[in-house]
């Protein structure tokens, strides 16, 4: 017996598998200079038109007997994760060309990451989850490693390779636990049987792994140790890749999974998003102040920010996924933002990685220093600016979930964090002026002035994201 | 009443134009200077302007919101703006400081002035902002978001420990906020809505009152400062320009006062009425420590600094009295020492232009070489000291007269501050004006110059005006701080019944 299978809502993954492959075609024609930007920006290209089939589609959908599902959920959290990657990409292009031209493959990786990414986005399964998550993974890999004459960054690509192996086995092994204790690999199915009465220890085993699984991929603590040497040692537009869209992706499946899998034991997986989110929270806050690099700063700085979105989650509510949506979205831009600044921090062409490099950045590049000023006050959450609104969401959910405890800690630790984000804007500002930079090459920034608008004038007109968010939230419930 | 726009949204977001209009300057540092001056000058003038309007047409008779405007923002957040009888006179007071002390930079702000302005009418707005809010969210966007403009005026214009202080003020001030960010998502969730008007109206339960309060409390009394949580503002004042102190004391200050004024009383009476002896033990141990401790300073800033946190103190004792006497005087101290402070602040800005420090040491005999400097600082002293035909005067008293009524011992250790505030403050004018003078740098200074003149006039005329004649300034608050004490009596009361009826 066969049914008639409908391949539609599946258009964007095939855009962007078969736009891989045809690129890979494209690229091993010849390797000169033109043909690697070309790729790069097909690339692009193919992001976005996948991004147009996902804004096309409408409703919820489930495919392959129910492991896949299109809903509005989905169709945010790829917008999402396609914008991440598009933006990613276009800024990669100076750095790569100063490093001695763009190698095709780089583009090519990131599609096939971006495939990862969309397909656990749309998991509805074990299996398919584990499909996506390591088709992202095993191109990040190879990603983090890219600059192969670079000690540091083989060394990154090893750790990354070594530690996200033994989380997908951690994965892998909860994933078992569960289908074992509830004879299904299916959500909803396994949503039926995960009930809270009657014997499931075996089950919370299995979630408990689970959640160790994606505590990896989205760098909460204590599952966060890869994150800072992999970011500093990954070269810097791969850096600023992993900081933006596998984030919301890893999140976008551990909400759905916790949320559509165990609705039934909202408390025994709830404590264990408490903890990871103050324990984010408080380490990307005090660990984040003694840094000297940028980039091992923004490792700290996602943790901690990875901290305050599971806040949302751990209300374990529709408005709480509402505000995680929301967190990662203002999220995205901001991380974008300011990596746009790192990338084009470049002086006598060699990249610059101290932050105390950056003192009197508002003398030398006034504007730039603007902008990455709005974003750092943004990131430590200050009103008016979007980051305010990104943590008022997460903590409206966590109250209205009586969560008060995490929500005060949660608050006090953003004034810790506050302060090393102000310490850039006091080098930048406060400080005589060293050195300036290199002129900002102009994918660089496009992407930062527009993110510094985005995050600067958000508050005007918030109600767009708002209520894209609530209706994605909606659909999970 | 209604002029067809929008006129709190016009003087709330018209500095911010000014500020997109200096942001769009072009041209070499002098020129750009020069007009970045001009444009924020006129800026404040017509935002002052178009402000006295509210006061004209502000109808003294009525406790309700005037003014009011209303449109969807963020679906039950709304953008809600209006002001009562509470709120105008700040609205008054800011936009009259704005011009004045824009003004007083000329001549002491000279490197980055383009981006000073900027931040300086961004302030403008934002304060503005937290005066004309009647939604909470949208306070706590305008109260939280006036940090970043200062913490860089002080950062970037500052002394020489300016990253210390700026740094001191931004962290303390935002923990404090925060915690009121989480009172107020409570309050939204028991209350279903952010709309202050509802608010006003609802019932918290006694319970919840608690901890609101306390929440609140952590914010305000940061920003107040009271004491024990006072120790950032005499680093900041040392440290910040002087323009910075002049709005740090002449309004920022006051946010604090009104927080209490508009949230803390009418919102959780009850919580109000239980923690009214803290705030009293609070308030006189800051009359009398910090006045102490400013009889101790060798920096005419920090000294104006620990007076004016002894100036709240009379302040908190007045609203939290309860009575028509303590909440007008508190009322009408705030509006005062916003005149005053900041015509003491504005006085050491001009002994700082000439010499550079604010060290007390340095100065001295200054009445040989500034007649009419001597005459201006000795007005804003007498002030501040109290001296009845000065605005000072009248505040402190009601407040006194309101305490007096509610708790004797309390009202007779804050009368000691009276008498320490002559103390410091004839101390420090003895030893800045009078005597000889003995440091040679100062045997060429020159007294004030024809635009400080002009910036000193309107504070020293409100402050004598205020003094003799305060009834302008009491008749448009007394209705809105009646309907407060009626809408609290009730509060008390509706508790006490609900209190015995569960007596057997």
């Amino acid at each position: 017996m066969t049914e008639h299978l409908n391949l539609l809502p599946l258009l964007p993954e095939l855009t962007l598998a078969v736009g891989a492959m045809a690129l890979l075609m494209v690229g091993i024609g010849g390797r000169d200079e033109e043909r690697g930007e070309l790729v790069l920006w097909l690339s692009v290209a193919v992001l976005v038109l996948a991004g147009l089939f996902v804004a096309m589609g409408e409703g919820s959908v489930t495919l392959f007997g129910g492991s896949f599902i299109v809903d509005p959920f989905a169709r945010m959290l790829k917008l999402l994760a396609l914008t991440g990657a598009a933006v990613a990409l276009i800024m990669s292009r100076d750095f790569w060309r100063n490093a001695g031209g763009i190698q095709f493959e780089y583009p090519v990786l990131l599609l096939l990451a971006t495939t990862g990414m969309l397909m656990m986005i749309s998991a509805n399964d074990l299996i398919a989850l584990y499909v996506g998550l390591e088709l992202q993974s095993l191109a990040l890999y190879v990603v983090a490693a890219f600059k192969r004459d670079s000690s540091r960054s083989a060394e990154a690509g090893m750790k990354y390779f070594v530690l996200g192996a033994l989380s997908s086995g951690m994965l892998l092994y909860g994933a078992s636990l569960v289908y074992g204790f509830t004879g299904s690999t299916e959500f909803s199915q396994i949503a039926n049987a995960a009930q809270p009465s009657g014997a499931n220890l075996g089950l919370i085993f299995g979630l408990v792994f689970l959640l160790t699984g994606f505590a990896f991929k989205i760098s909460a603590v204590p599952f966060h140790m890869w994150t800072p040497d992999v970011y500093e040692g990954a070269p810097s537009p791969v850096t600023a890749f992993f900081a933006a869209a596998p984030k919301i992706a890893a999140m976008a499946l551990f909400v759905r999974v916790v949320i559509s899998a165990f609705p039934a034991i909202t408390g025994q997986w709830q404590q264990i998003v408490i903890f990871l989110a103050l324990a984010s929270m408080a380490l990307g806050a005090f660990a984040a102040i003694g840094q000297r690099n940028i980039k091992r700063l923004m490792a700290y700085s996602s943790i901690g920010h990875m901290g305050f979105a599971l806040v949302g989650l751990a209300a374990g509510t529709e408005q709480g996924v509402q505000g995680v949506i929301i967190y990662l979205a203002i999220y995205l831009v901001m991380t974008l933002g300011t990596f746009a600044v790192i990338l084009s921090l470049r002086r006598d062409g060699e990249m610059v990685e101290e932050i105390d490099q950056l003192a009197g950045l508002s003398r030398t590049s006034p504007l730039m220093a603007l902008a990455l000023a709005v974003l750092l006050f943004s990131l430590a959450g200050i009103p008016p600016l979007a980051g305010f609104f990104a943590k008022f969401y997460v903590f409206l959910a966590a109250v209205e979930a009586g969560l008060y405890a995490l929500a005060i800690i949660g608050v006090l630790l953003s004034v810790v964090g506050a302060y090393y984000y102000l310490r850039i804007v006091k080098l930048m500002y406060f400080d005589e002026p060293v050195k300036g930079f290199e002129p900002m090459p102009r994918p660089l920034a496009v992407v930062l002035g527009a993110a510094g608008l985005l995050i600067m004038f958000f508050f005007v007109y918030p109600s767009p994201l708002v209520a894209a968010a609530g209706t994605a939230a909606k659909s999970l419930f | 009443m209604s002029y067809g726009w929008p006129i709190l949204s016009t003087v709330t977001f018209l500095p911010l134009v000014g500020a997109l209009l200096i942001f769009a300057l072009r041209g070499d540092d002098d020129s750009t200077a020069r007009n970045a001056r001009y444009i924020a000058l006129w800026t404040t003038l017509i935002t002052f302007a178009i402000s006295l309007l509210l006061w004209i047409d502000f109808d003294p008779g009525s406790a309700k919101f005037q003014f009011v405007e209303e449109r969807a923002w963020l679906g039950p957040i709304r953008f809600h703006m209006g002001v009562d009888g509470i709120s105008m006179p700040f609205v008054i007071l800011t936009t009259l400081l704005m011009p004045l002390t824009v003004l007083s930079t000329y001549g002491a702000i000279k490197t980055r002035v383009r981006e000073f302005m900027i931040a300086f009418l961004i302030l403008e707005t934002l304060m503005l902002g937290v005066f004309c809010s009647l939604d909470l969210v949208m306070f706590y966007l305008f109260f939280e978001g006036g940090l970043i403009p200062m913490f860089l005026i002080i950062g970037i214009w500052g002394g020489s420990n300016r990253v210390y202080a700026s740094f001191k003020f931004f962290l303390y001030t935002l923990a404090g906020s925060l915690l009121m960010l989480i009172a107020i998502l409570a309050m939204y969730w028991q209350a279903g809505t952010t709309n202050i008007p509802e608010l006003l109206a609802h019932d918290f339960p006694p319970h919840m009152q608690t901890w609101l309060w306390l929440a609140f409390f952590a914010s305000f009394a940061v920003k107040l400062p009271m004491w024990p949580v006072h120790t950032w503002l005499p680093d900041a004042h040392v440290q910040a320009p002087t323009a910075g102190s002049v709005v740090l004391a002449g309004i920022l200050l006051k946010l604090g006062g009104y927080g209490f004024l508009r949230f803390s009383i009418p919102m959780f009476p009850l919580a109000s009425a239980d923690f009214a002896p803290l705030i009293y033990a609070l308030s006189v141990i800051a009359v009398i420590y910090t006045s102490l401790v400013a009889l101790a300073q060798e920096d005419m800033k920090k000294l104006i600094a620990y007076s004016s946190i002894a100036h709240m103190g009379f302040v908190t004792i007045g609203i939290f009295t309860l009575t028509m006497q303590g909440l007008q005087g508190g009322i009408f101290l705030m509006l005062s020492h916003g005149l005053v402070s900041a015509g003491l602040f504005l006085c050491v800005g001009v002994v700082y232009d000439r010499m550079h420090t604010h060290e007390i040491s340095v100065f001295g005999g200054l009445v040989n070489r500034m007649p009419l400097y001597a005459v201006v600082f000795m007005i804003f002293t007498m002030a501040n000291v109290g001296l009845p035909g000065t605005s000072g005067f009248v505040g402190e008293f009601l407040s006194l007269m309101g305490v007096f009524q509610v708790n004797t011992w309390v009202a007779t250790l804050a009368a000691t501050g009276v008498i320490l505030s002559a103390c410091y403050a004839l101390w420090l004018y003895r030893r800045v004006i009078f005597g000889e003078i003995t440091n040679p740098a100062l045997k060429l200074i020159k007294d004030l110059s024809w635009r400080e003149v002009a910036v000193m006039v309107p504070l020293i005329l409100l402050t004598i005006y205020f003094g003799f004649h305060p009834n302008p300034v009491l008749d448009v608050t007394a209705t809105s701080v009646e309907a407060l004490m009626a809408d609290f009596k009730a509060n008390l009361a509706a508790a006490e019944q609900a209190r015995l009826a569960l007596v057997p």
